[in-house]
């Protein structure tokens, strides 16, 4: 019951919170100067004076800002997001039809550095000062300082010029399509670099996260207890003292969500990966306002839905908060 | 393994480690293609790269390149164009001008088919002349025309309100796809119809695949008109965002063609690779030029002589041979160069501080104690950076030596930097403004008074203003006459250089690579815009 009554003030939360977004960035992109019949007359090579002014009625550009954005809200809230300008194709197919490419490669980029992470930070908690720690730090904090499309270059000629092994555009071999399980392995074979590289950002965080707590529980009594049993030291550290290390990793892994998604930008980018975040970037360079808006729509719904599903995980693994014992 | 504690015993994850390891090496397996002789030259696929995402694949609504490339596959037009600007037959097997001038009359290839298997007739013709009319964004190509007769079905003849020599260049791939009017005459708004992104043409390929923002794939009409065309099974044209990742895909030969290749850097690393044969042929239709604008209507430059000042201060040779390293060449005047309407005897503003400082002095811009003359703002199109950011940045410090202070405003973007330009807040902008082959489609629209138009980007937004020019172009757009309209466009061309509205730069460099190991390339006036109809593979790469 309570659980339920938490989980509704969040869905009322996140509503408002969606409103917020689409006002916010709707002002947002208002505000920046020029509008999508320059570039679309750009992108012509010119265009006389009356295709200029026929595209600014069209998009209801010559309106008063509010009413562009009553109409627009008005609109949304019975599901319809538009057209694209660029496009001229329903906002939602072209969603639709990215939506997935990006979360390959965010899923795959979160579970990577976590994992690596994770197991980097216990191997390094186990002799906090040694050179495997202090090789781990430097390693992981240039990872995550550099600059993403930067790291992405690197792999990229490294991997696509020096030694050509992996493929560095696209999603799949689109000369050659393949089908069934050969079409996956060729998804895989894309993937790798891309998810590589945004991985490289976040490791460092979840190494710090794990070795941190690693460090605390291999102290802790229950610990000490488990090794004066004599139980081999893989189950101590895998069984024991793993389970109060992986909760706060669970929490922030859940709330990187949206910065993985930010850095999906550059990385889809570098490696023409086609996702939500190029189309954020080239919608903002076209002031192609449906579009722009309704990606990031979609993408605060998706790191929403990630913090909600993230919370619930958390209460189910931690009776402390079940309870609401804090 | 840095676990050297004796008592610690990875067995398990040992297994699992080495089972991952297997897994990774089977994902790492090298997909790169190799090349096997083969004894047919028919067939194969070309893999392009481009940056250029169409907006949709209908050139009758749409210009500009993205989308010129494939239409200009999927649809024919009634002419298309040689290396030598010679107009060929392509839906026309003839064409004849009418001794006044006042119409141009079309006979049709009787054995032209639409993918849908439907004929071309001149009813298609008719209609897409009109379309195109009223609804493409060059509304000066097509403004002469009145209406488009049709006495039989291979017979067109297209008459106009007065004559209109451009009409011929207008015929090419790009501007005059020939739409089937069966599907785009049922009533729909043209620029938003469905059929835009599943279109049905006449041209030597099909669109059979687009997946929006990754590729389109073009496969081979087995009914196309011209018998034994096109070569090629197929072109698929992936969506490329990244310059780098384009270059090693065509190291590698994933990539077999790389068009519209601009950044000198990048030409210079594909002429050094191997496998790479590269080609600055094939834009001479489109005629880009970059160039630096200035605002004519804003004080110091209302004055002609600090134009002129500007011009002789700024060295063009220094910027073709050294920032270009020799790629571009220079251009001297409105008319690019390439075209035959190209008049090189202009004042070509060879470097000369000492005048530049007497025009200075003349119109009251005297030195200062600092050594300076005038400060002023210089934009310049984002993205660019070889033919924009890095010309404007010389031109900061060159000018310097000519007592002008220049101050470089970077815009982030384009639609920012297309504001400012369209409502005239700025002195001095690099530009790169297309011709587009006939200078009624391209070049009147930047020197004409008519067209100084706050809001519009690449109208005269230099708001240069000559009524002799103006009556220049006008007459010329009419002169049946090729010498006679040749004479009034290299007079146009002498004034405009001396009134200075622009300092003409150079032409930009743009290349195309392709693979080694194919022949017929794309070189015509209009290059990649036109039909790939002739290009093949000497021997077939194996898929």
């Amino acid at each position: 019951m309570n659980l339920l009554i938490h989980m509704t003030r969040q869905l009322a939360n996140a509503v408002g919170l969606l409103l917020a977004v689409l006002v916010l960035n709707f002002c947002l992109i208002h505000l920046a100067p020029g509008d999508p019949a320059l570039v679309i007359a750009g992108e012509m090579g010119g265009a006389s004076a009356d295709v200029i002014a026929a595209l600014r009625v069209k998009y209801g550009l010559d309106q008063s800002l509010f009413h562009q954005l009553w109409t627009y809200l008005a609109k949304v809230v019975t599901g319809d997001f538009g057209y694209s300008y660029y496009f001229n194709e329903p906002v939602v197919n072209l969603i639709a039809h990215r939506i997935p490419a990006t979360l390959y490669l965010v899923i795959s980029a979160l579970l990577l550095s976590v994992v690596v992470g994770t197991l980097l930070g216990v191997i390094s908690a186990r002799r906090p000062n040694g050179w495997f720690s202090q090789s781990v730090t430097v390693i992981s904090l240039t990872g995550y300082a550099a600059p993403v499309f930067w790291t992405g270059l690197l792999l990229l000629l490294l991997f696509g010029s020096v030694w050509p092994i992996l493929p560095v555009t696209g999603m799949s071999d689109v000369a050659r399509p393949k089908a069934g399980f050969a079409h996956l392995l060729d998804v895989g074979q894309h993937l790798i670099l891309p998810s590589i590289t945004l991985a490289l950002v976040f490791i460092a965080q979840y190494s710090r996260l794990a070795r941190v707590n690693m460090i605390d529980a291999l102290t802790a009594d229950y610990v000490r207890t488990a090794r004066a049993k004599g139980l081999p030291e893989y189950v101590v550290i895998g069984k024991h003292a793993l389970r109060n290390t992986l909760i706060p990793i669970v929490t922030v892994a859940g709330l990187q969500f949206g910065h993985l998604f930010a850095g999906a930008v550059l990385v889809e980018t570098v490696f023409s990966w086609p996702g939500m975040g190029r189309l954020v970037f080239e919608s903002i360079l076209r002031r192609d306002y449906p579009t722009l808006l309704a990606v990031l729509f979609f993408s605060a719904v998706l790191v929403m839905a990630a913090n909600i599903i993230t919370d619930l995980v958390y209460r189910l693994v931690d009776p402390r908060i079940r309870s609401g014992a804090r | 393994m840095p676990l050297n504690d004796p008592s610690l015993k990875l067995t398990a994850s040992r297994r699992t480690l080495l089972k991952i390891a297997f897994g990774l090496t089977v994902l790492l397996a090298d997909a790169a293609s190799h090349l096997a002789p083969a004894a047919a030259a028919d067939g194969g696929t070309l893999v392009m790269a481009t940056s250029q995402v169409p907006r949709h694949f209908n050139g009758a609504v749409q210009s500009g390149l993205a989308t010129a490339m494939p239409s200009t596959q999927i649809f024919a037009s009634p002419l298309r164009y040689d290396e030598n600007w010679n107009p060929k037959p392509y839906l026309a097997e003839s064409w004849e001008v009418a001794p006044d001038g006042m119409s141009v009359t079309l006979k049709l290839v009787k054995n032209a088919v639409f993918h849908d298997g439907k004929p071309v007739t001149s009813e298609d013709v008719a209609f897409s002349i009109m379309t195109i009319k009223a609804n493409h964004p060059f509304q000066t190509m097509l403004a002469a025309v009145d209406k488009v007769e049709t006495p039989d079905p291979f017979t067109a003849i297209i008459k106009l309100l007065h004559p209109h020599p451009a009409l011929l260049l207008a015929m090419s791939p790009a501007p005059m796809p020939i739409l089937p009017k069966h599907i785009y005459g049922d009533g729909q708004e043209i620029k938003a119809h469905p059929a835009n992104l599943k279109p049905v043409g006449s041209g030597p390929y099909r669109l059979t695949d687009y997946k929006q923002g990754e590729y389109y794939t073009l496969e081979k009409f087995d009914k196309f008109f011209i018998p034994g065309r096109p070569k090629l099974d197929k072109i698929v044209v992936k969506i490329v965002s990244d310059s780098n990742a384009a270059m090693v895909s065509i190291e590698r030969g994933d990539v077999n063609a790389l068009p519209f290749v601009v950044g000198v850097r990048d030409i210079e690393r594909l002429e050094k690779m191997p496998g790479v044969t590269i080609t600055n042929k094939g834009f001479t239709g489109v005629g880009p030029i970059n160039w630096l604008a200035f605002n004519t209507k804003k004080k110091p430059l209302d004055d002609v002589r600090v134009r002129q000042a500007i011009a002789f201060a700024a060295n063009r040779d220094f910027i073709t041979s050294k920032l270009m390293a020799g790629k571009a060449a220079a251009a001297t005047g409105p008319i690019a160069p390439g075209s035959p309407l190209d008049e090189p005897n202009v004042e070509k503003y060879k470097l000369d501080l000492a005048k530049s400082g007497e025009l200075l002095d003349a119109a009251g811009y005297p030195k200062k104690p600092d050594g300076s003359r005038m400060s002023l703002t210089i934009d310049y199109i984002p993205g660019a950076d070889e033919q924009q950011r890095n010309v404007a940045e010389y031109l900061r410090s060159q000018l310097k030596r000519a007592g002008i202070n220049l101050e470089v405003r970077a815009a982030p973007d384009f639609p920012t930097w297309a504001q400012r330009i369209s409502s005239f807040d700025f002195d001095l902008t690099m530009d790169t403004v297309f011709n587009w082959g006939d200078p009624v489609i391209g070049v009147d629209r930047t020197y004409l008074t008519s067209n100084i138009r706050k809001g519009i980007i690449w109208s005269n937004t230099q708001q240069y203003s000559n009524p002799k020019v103006d009556e220049l172009l006008v007459a010329a757009a009419r002169e049946t006459s090729p010498d006679k309209r040749k004479a009034m466009y290299s007079e146009f061309q002498k004034i405009v250089v001396s009134d200075a509205p622009i300092y003409f730069v150079n032409a930009v460099p743009y290349y195309n690579a392709f693979s080694k190991g194919l022949s017929n390339l794309p070189t015509t006036i209009w290059g990649m815009m036109s039909p790939l109809d002739e290009i093949s593979w000497d021997t077939l790469p194996k898929n």
